[in-house]
């Protein structure tokens, strides 16, 4: 057993762990933030992204360990009290989402990337989110989203595609 | 799954992981991004007694010049390449090739030296390195030593790495304005593996090819370097003709494997035609 310490939205934790314990692990079984998923054996489907120290990594491929003394988002993390984060709320309003499976780390992948580029262009989000699988969608809707949540996270007012840009970057 | 049980350490220089390493035994991994290693220890395909995790190694990380090279830390992740400033002037092929490396997740963990010592046949960087003729820098309990990127990459999943050694740097000449570069990868669906890719730089002096590097992705065991084509281009002028009869002896002397995603013979035929494209594309055609 190991002991870290990691800060998770916004609380911080001592905790034993098993140098083999993932990160996803811990978060779910022993913080018991079951809002991040696992989708996959094999680091393809992006479910259970969180953000470390401020960056998109998928949790099931970076071992507890290694979050020690460092800081996790997910997306139990993210709203403000009753508020949605514009990204929740834009995948709400355009139907992003089925089963929703996939949405947890779809958002946190999104929020990070609009980080990246505040206005990305339809192929964009499309490559930005491309290490995220959804079985259910077929991505329309979940592009639609990431752009409207853009725009709100900008301030503007308009969640259409700046069709300038769209241009200039074809 | 979980991996099996292992220890862990976290060295925080380089002469202390290699200390540990000394000191581990006989079924010590060494631990960079994780994130090709993490996935083989979940699936149970590796299961060492100790890890040694070199995130937390400073001086392992970053990017420097050194006369007329650019010294790459081994720990550098992908997304550190991407927004590099001097790599974003002096190692354009280098940042093409890590664009396209799985997504923006795995880029934020995985790092140029993981990506190189685990010398995966369809990975984009070892072909990268190999064009560029990189110089790689090993240190082991003997000190330290460095190893041509022809002599690094051995066969498949295999380095020149001996047993007890760590890569550190990586050193790659810096490419100026007269050089031209293109990374063309082919494959099927996004964050996926190259079917075939082909790294090329191209020098040009006047209306002629003073100078051309290229390196072919997963046509082999290891990257492998189409000497026909580089050597069909010195002297040739920038033309589309010249550029088009070069490409077609890129696949010369290869013999890709065979599998779901291709056979053989296809893949000889994209290794002409992505030449083609990257050529054209690095000398401006
Ligand atoms: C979903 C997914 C998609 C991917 N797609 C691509 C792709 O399209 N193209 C591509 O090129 N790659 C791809 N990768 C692989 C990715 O680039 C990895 O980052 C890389 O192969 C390994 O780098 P790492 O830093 O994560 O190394 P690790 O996984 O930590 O290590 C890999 C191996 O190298 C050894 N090693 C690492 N560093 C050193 C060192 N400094 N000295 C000695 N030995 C060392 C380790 O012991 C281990 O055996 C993908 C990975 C995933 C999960
Ligand atoms: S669970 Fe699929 S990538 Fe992590
Ligand atoms: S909504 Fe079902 S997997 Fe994406």
């Amino acid at each position: 057993m190991t002991q870290i310490t990691v800060r998770v939205d916004g609380q911080s934790y001592s905790d034993d762990v098993e140098p083999r314990t993932l990160l996803v692990h811990y978060l779910r079984e022993q913080l018991g933030k079951v809002g991040t998923v696992v989708g996959c054996d094999t680091s393809n489907c992006g479910a259970c992204t969180v953000h470390l120290d401020g960056e998109a990594v998928k949790s099931c491929t970076v071992l507890a360990v290694q979050a020690d003394g460092g800081t996790v988002t997910t997306i139990e993390g993210i709203a403000d009290g009753g508020t949605l984060h514009p990204m929740q709320k834009a995948f709400h309003d355009m139907h992003g989402l089925q089963c929703g499976f996939c949405t947890p780390g779809m958002i946190m992948a999104s929020i990070d990337l609009v980080g990246d580029n505040p206005d990305p262009s339809e192929d964009e989000v499309r490559e930005g989110i491309e290490g995220n699988l959804c079985r259910c969608t077929g991505y329309q809707n979940i592009v639609r989203a990431v752009q409207q949540a853009a725009a709100e996270m900008r301030g503007a007012s308009t969640g259409a595609p700046s069709t300038t840009e769209a241009v200039a970057q074809s | 799954m979980i991996p099996a049980a292992f220890d862990y350490a976290r060295p925080s220089t380089v002469e202390e992981a290699l200390q540990v390493i000394a000191e581990g035994g006989d079924d010590v991994k060494v631990l960079a991004g994780g994130q090709s290693l993490i996935p083989v220890m979940r699936l149970r395909l590796a299961a060492p007694e100790l890890v040694v995790d070199l995130t937390r190694i400073p001086e392992l990380r970053g990017v420097r010049e050194d006369g007329d090279a650019l010294v790459v830390g081994a720990m550098t992740t992908h997304s550190d390449v991407l927004t590099d400033p001097l790599l974003a002037r002096y190692g354009q092929l280098l940042v093409q090739a890590t664009e396209t490396v799985a997504d923006r997740q795995v880029r934020h963990r995985g790092t140029f030296g993981g990506a190189l010592a685990h010398a995966d046949p369809a990975g984009d960087l070892p072909a990268v390195a190999l064009a560029l003729d990189a110089e790689f820098v090993l240190a082991g309990p003997s000190g330290r030593r460095t190893v041509p990127a022809t002599e690094f990459f051995v066969d498949y999943l295999t380095t020149a790495l001996e047993e007890g050694e760590l890569l550190v740097e990586i050193r790659l000449p810096k490419l100026g304005e007269d050089w031209g570069v293109r990374y063309e990868k082919f494959n099927r669906v996004a964050q996926a593996w190259s079917i075939v890719a082909v790294a090329a730089a191209v020098r040009r002096e006047g209306g002629r090819i003073a100078e051309a590097r290229i390196g072919l992705t997963n046509m082999g065991s290891t990257p492998l370097r189409a000497t026909a084509t580089e050597q069909a281009l010195l002297g040739a002028d920038v033309s589309l003709e010249a550029v088009t009869a070069a490409a077609a002896l890129a696949a010369d002397g290869t013999s890709p494997s065979s599998d779901l995603n291709a056979q053989a013979d296809y893949r000889q035929h994209l290794a002409r035609v992505l030449t083609r494209r990257a050529l054209a594309a690095a000398t401006g055609l």
